[in-house]
């Protein structure tokens, strides 16, 4: 029987996207499926992600990079503080700079708008073949996969890539099911345009209700993430923008002066969900159907760009020696390299939220003594820096910048 | 394609042993496990030799290669996706209908035959790569067996040629480890007084009229479960590249 392809990718989002990029790079043959391609020319949302050092590479290696590069922030330090509305930060907060790791800025700040474009305009410039439709239906036998599209198509690979979510379709169709718990806690996410400059500098506030994360954009502007317990955060939400605010300000602080909001706001409750497998028979997951993490460490899409750079690696050698990219054993690869660093990153991100969301006197006490023992010792402080550019475990070749 | 010889009956029967022959975790685990390895080095060794991109989409285009042992095709089909013309030989004749059916479900063209390295010798075809992969230590007369496979080579030719060392450490991963303990491959497959030390077979080789020019290790790590090859350790598992002079 005929392929139309060796590899179908369901999703054509941001992990979708840079993974089609990636094994086109290889030289597979890679059809892009997506009810809803990106079309470009999208206002500010109020969205943006964080791009690890290491994602960062992996953009650049694929070419998405000079496309988003005048579009990102680059994030100089890190600031990690426990506190409380209304107070003064505890004295012992975490300072992480890049200057003390030799490989240039921590990571990058950009609007989810311009890295769905970037990586869209590359792809339409690859020879990667887009199809706006979605799968409605998918079958599997021991030589590939068909996948059934709304428009009455029907399409064969040799594997099909489920990157299309936390409500992946693709998993579900394979029988691949989630483990996990919604917390009790919802993000709220905004944009700031303030007064003063940010000077490149994130910060991390953790408030007894929940982290509150402000990150630093192109120009005087921030990324809010901002978790708190339902109830709260549906209250928030329900303020007009100038209540917003000014619940807002006493976390904020003063330090970057009067604060508006730029572009919408958003809320959505928070879980922590793990494919209780990557892949099935000619099937594996990619990014958010197969993880999503508590938001706390800005971990999800570089967690999704992990998953790309592993499983492209593991298709490339395979294409390379002649093997079925889409045989059992092949598949098998990635999930054993993939599987071990996404439960350490959900078992970290979901104790380090239960930690510092709370006002136990005692826990508070701990964590403040645990933060200013950290920031005290340089090795443990750069161990730190690293986890947070992306630059420990074993390294795929794109995340190091390299080709495949 | 030879499909068509088969017995329509038979078709399910072989399609089940096919499905065994494919199973990673199956009767044939070792061979898979071992495989990515293999062919790491088969297809390196044969893109240096013949200049060719393994970056292309088909860079064995246009190369004729023979398959000694083919068994279910777990190399055959590698080596034809990477685009080379192959032959696939086995002299257990259930194997060729088995390899067939494999190979046609995947949408490859192979030329899978009963038949052995002497006979096709005998006929006269020939080859630019020859795989000899785990069969030398299962035939009687070693020499005559490598003087036959050099006759396939056309000169200027390459053969790749794996075995087992006979060493200690052999006998009780090979015999005790994969035999019995792991039950990986059915009992007496191997006898270990016919194994080959690596200076035997370069011996065995160059009597054959053929220029070995390399040797390398398959090593296995039980740590972390998998194959590598190794420069140094060719105490186990072992494969070598000899040339038909021009």
């Amino acid at each position: 029987m005929s392929y139309d392809a060796d590899v179908l990718i369901a999703g054509g989002g941001l992990v979708g996207g840079t993974l089609a990029l990636a094994l086109t790079s290889a030289g597979l043959d890679v059809i892009l499926i997506d009810p809803a391609p990106e079309a470009g020319g999208a206002g500010f949302d109020g969205r943006s992600s964080a791009l690890a050092l290491t994602s960062q590479r992996l953009l650049k290696a694929l070419g998405v990079w000079a496309r988003l590069a005048d579009d990102a922030q680059p994030i100089l330090q890190i600031k990690v503080t426990d506190g409380r509305a209304g107070e003064a930060p505890s004295p012992f907060a975490l300072e992480f700079d890049h200057a003390e790791i030799e490989e240039g800025p921590m990571g990058y700040m950009a609007e989810n708008r311009h890295l769905r474009f970037a990586i869209a305009s590359t792809v339409a410039e690859s020879p990667v073949r887009a199809i706006a439709a979605g799968v409605t239906a998918q079958s599997t036998d021991g030589a590939g996969v068909s996948a059934n599209l709304a428009d009455g198509r029907r399409l064969r690979g040799r594997v099909l890539i489920g990157c299309d979510g936390r409500d992946s379709g693709t998993a579900r169709r394979a029988g691949i099911r989630h483990v996990g718990w919604r917390y009790l806690q919802s993000a709220l996410i905004c944009a700031v345009r303030h007064e003063r400059p940010h000077g490149g500098v994130a910060h991390q506030f953790f408030m007894p209700e929940g982290p509150l994360a402000i990150l630093p954009l192109t120009g005087n502007r921030s990324s809010i993430v901002w978790s708190q317990p339902h109830a709260q955060a549906a209250r928030v939400m329900a303020l007009d923008e100038a209540g917003y605010l000014a619940a807002l300000r006493p976390r904020f602080g003063g330090f970057l002066g009067e604060i508006a909001l730029e572009g919408e706001r958003y809320t959505y409750p928070l879980s922590l969900s793990l494919a209780q497998h990557f892949v099935a028979p000619r099937v594996a997951l990619a990014g958010d159907a197969a993880h999503v993490v508590h938001p706390i460490a800005g971990q999800g899409l570089n967690a999704g760009l992990k998953d790309v750079a592993a499983l492209a690696q593991v298709l490339a050698e395979a294409r390379r020696r002649g093997e079925d990219v889409g045989a059992p054993d092949v598949l098998a690869r990635y999930q054993t390299w993939r599987r071990f660093d996404v439960t350490a990153l959900a078992v970290a991100t979901d104790a380090f939220n239960r930690l510092f969301s709370n006002d136990n006197p005692l826990l508070r006490f701990g964590r403040d003594i645990g933060m200013g023992l950290v920031n005290a010792l340089p090795g443990a402080r750069r161990g730190a820096i690293r986890e947070a550019a992306g630059l420990t475990g074993d390294l795929p070749r794109l995340l190091q910048g390299r080709p495949l | 394609m030879t499909g068509s010889t088969i017995d329509a009956g038979e078709i399910e029967k072989f399609q089940a042993m096919a499905d065994e022959w494919w199973d990673p975790a199956g009767k044939f685990k070792p061979l898979h496990m071992l495989n990515p390895c293999r062919l790491d080095y088969i297809t390196s060794q044969v893109a240096a030799e013949f200049s060719r991109d393994l970056s292309t989409a088909r860079p064995f285009e246009g190369l004729r290669l023979l398959d000694i042992g083919c068994g279910g095709g777990l190399l055959s089909e590698p080596m034809a996706r990477l685009g080379a013309s192959v032959v696939g030989a086995d002299a257990a004749a259930r194997n060729i209908p088995v390899a067939q059916v494999h190979a046609e479900a995947q949408g490859l063209d192979i030329d899978y035959r009963h038949t052995t390295a002497e006979d096709l010798a005998a006929a006269g075809e020939t080859f630019d790569v020859v795989l000899n992969m785990e069969v030398v230590e299962h035939v009687a007369d070693p020499l005559t067996y490598l003087t036959a496979c050099r006759d396939l080579l056309r000169p200027g030719g390459l053969m790749v040629c794996s075995t087992i060392n006979r060493t200690p450490r052999s006998y009780a991963m090979a015999i005790v480890g994969a035999e019995f303990v792991m039950r990986w491959l059915p009992k007496g497959t191997h006898e270990w007084r016919k194994f080959i030390t690596p200076d035997e077979l370069y011996d065995l080789l160059r009597r054959a009229g053929l220029d070995p020019v390399d040797r390398t290790g398959f090593l296995f790590n039980p740590a972390t479960w998998s194959w590598r090859l190794s420069r140094r350790d060719l105490g186990v598992n072992y494969v070598t590249t000899s040339l038909r002079p021009a």
